[in-house]
């Protein structure tokens, strides 16, 4: 790449790296998902082998989309964003090198030892000892670029958007480290240091706290950033934003126990866990309609801007799955929805239809200025990746919800004398019209994350192109 | 005090805490400050011209300065 077009202010270098790899290990984590989805149409795509089979692919699938495109995402957004507010540079220019490379090392590291099994068993966390100890240095220097960038600044606030991602580094430190303390055994093999019920529930405070923190704070960082920038006015309410930060991280916190209804769990955390799930709502709400009235009275923009309209759908998925989550955290709705589908169904409806969208909305207004363009080479193709991401996400959640409340309700049903009406396989044969329409679903993000691909590597090319007749005297 | 005292006090602390937040951020004296945060983003909208112009001319990246958000120095 030509330095004659590199900022004077910004190091936009960094930020270009990790907006390139989002687009990249978005294509190859949902890619990996299609054929786990595959595998559950037709299950011999597992080929018989170990490696490939859907124990082992399916970690690499959330390790995927979860660190590699949405971690990438978040910072690329993140080092945009804080040296655009805070008018500075980024804190240290090798270091933020470092955060990239030993980011891509712990993702590469994932799709070496994940087939190979090497896997703590838990959840989210599954990569081993020496991997999470990188991931730890990696993150702590994220955390010191960051901190000590805001800590530069040239303006007096701190934008709320730099809260959301500070928020979101810092925790996901915190929750990082305390959920992997572990024992090492062998160089790829480690206990945990806790042990029965108590270890369940760190697994699950890291977890949720890993949906609240990672998925949501860090992408409501990009929220608070790109939709009042792309809508061209300020966000509706500062205050709310306010009260919706410190309301949402105080009440995050709480909600792990839904994971373990009904389990060894003790009752009353089992009820705490669902009452303060219940009363996120209220922040998750005041976020999404915060994000939401800031296109009051620019609503008309929708109808020629698909990169608006990424970005508030994505608020309305958001809207939609922070619905559902604190339903589903009721332990008699949960009594029929937990171990089935309508969890996945969830998972996505807040993965592709919150997470992906705002990061694929935030992308299409980034990538352009990072390389010296004002819009990307095609708006028609990002309209067309907007109707299929759209579409195969609603054919994805549908496709769960009926599969989901469907094995609910088989597996408690009961015949007269107290046995079970049905066996488990016949719950999954039933499920099997749900696999194919999730499979199609899939397919439609697929097809959409390669036009975006294409996109970016038509705007970065032309960028190219346009710096060769006017060199600049460097 | 027994350790769920104590966990209790802090939870009561914490609740207060959470309420004096949502009284200072709704309190009038905020709203200048809020209003200036707001526009953080779009402080440096000078900067969004074409790479090409703006290396020509470095210079006018530090006049466009003047509108940015903070206004407090």
């Amino acid at each position: 790449m030509s330095t004659a077009l590199e900022h004077p202010t910004y190091n936009y270098k960094v930020v270009r790296q990790f907006a390139i790899m989002t687009v990249v290990w978005g294509i190859v984590g949902m890619t990996v998902g299609v054929i786990l989805a595959a595998q559950l149409v037709w299950p011999q795509l597992n080929l018989g082998l170990p490696w490939t089979s859907f124990g082992r692919l399916r970690p690499l699938h959330t390790n995927a989309v979860i660190f590699a495109f949405g971690g990438s995402a978040l910072f690329a957004t993140s080092y945009y964003v804080v040296q655009r507010t805070c008018q500075t540079r980024l804190f240290s220019d090798k270091l933020a090198a470092f955060t990239f490379w030993g980011w891509q090392a712990v993702i590469l590291s994932a799709v070496v030892t994940l087939p190979l099994g090497y896997t703590t068993t838990k959840e989210y966390a599954e990569l081993e000892w020496p991997i999470n100890i990188l991931i730890a240095v990696v993150w702590i220097s994220y955390a010191i670029v960051f901190l000590m960038t805001i800590k530069k600044r040239t303006t007096s606030h701190i934008y709320v958007a730099n809260w959301f991602f500070a928020a979101f580094i810092i925790t996901v430190a915190v929750l990082h480290i305390v959920n992997n303390a572990a024992i090492p055994v062998t160089p790829m093999y480690s206990t945990s240091i806790y042990a029965g019920a108590i270890d369940a529930m760190v697994q699950w405070w890291y977890g949720h706290n890993a949906v609240g923190f990672f998925l949501t704070a860090g992408f409501l960082g990009m929220m608070y950033y790109f939709v009042p920038k792309q809508a061209e006015r300020p966000i509706y309410s500062y205050r709310l934003s306010i009260v919706h930060f410190w309301a949402l991280i105080m009440i995050y916190m709480w909600a792990g126990p839904h994971h373990l209804h009904y389990t060894a769990l003790p009752n009353w955390a089992q009820s705490l866990g669902m009452i303060m799930s219940i009363i996120l709502l209220a922040p998750s709400w005041g976020g999404m309609i915060n994000g939401m009235m800031t296109l009051s009275g620019a609503w008309h923009k929708l109808r020629t801007d698909p990169t608006l309209r990424f970005l508030v759908v994505a608020l309305s998925f958001y809207g939609m799955s922070t619905f559902e989550g604190p339903m589903m955290a009721i332990k008699t709705v949960n009594a029929l929805s937990h171990y089935t589908d309508w969890t996945i169904g969830h998972v996505h409806s807040g993965a592709l239809g919150w997470v992906a969208m705002i990061t694929i909305g935030s992308m299409y207004h980034l990538i352009p200025r990072l390389f010296g363009r004002t819009e990307m080479h095609s708006i028609s193709l990002i309209a067309v990746h907007f109707w299929l991401a759209t579409i195969g996400t609603v054919l994805y959640i549908a496709a769960m919800w009926v599969n989901g409340i469907m094995q609910g309700l088989m597996w408690r049903a009961i015949n007269a004398d107290g046995t079970l009406m049905y066996t488990f396989i016949e719950s999954v044969e039933a499920s099997g019209p749900g696999y194919f329409v999730r499979l199609i679903g899939g397919l439609f993000w697929i097809v959409g994350m390669l036009l975006m691909a294409y996109n970016v590597y038509m705007t970065v090319k032309r960028r190219e192109a346009i710096s060769q007749p006017a060199p600049q005297a460097a | 005090m027994d350790t769920g005292t104590f966990r209790g006090l802090i939870t009561l602390i914490l609740l207060i805490a959470l309420l004096g937040i949502f009284a200072w951020t709704y309190s009038k004296r905020r709203k200048k400050d809020f209003d200036e945060a707001a526009n953080l983003p779009f402080a440096d909208d000078s900067d969004e011209q074409p790479a090409r112009d703006k290396h020509a001319s470095p210079e006018r990246e530090a006049d466009s300065r003047h509108d940015r958000g903070d206004k407090n120095r």
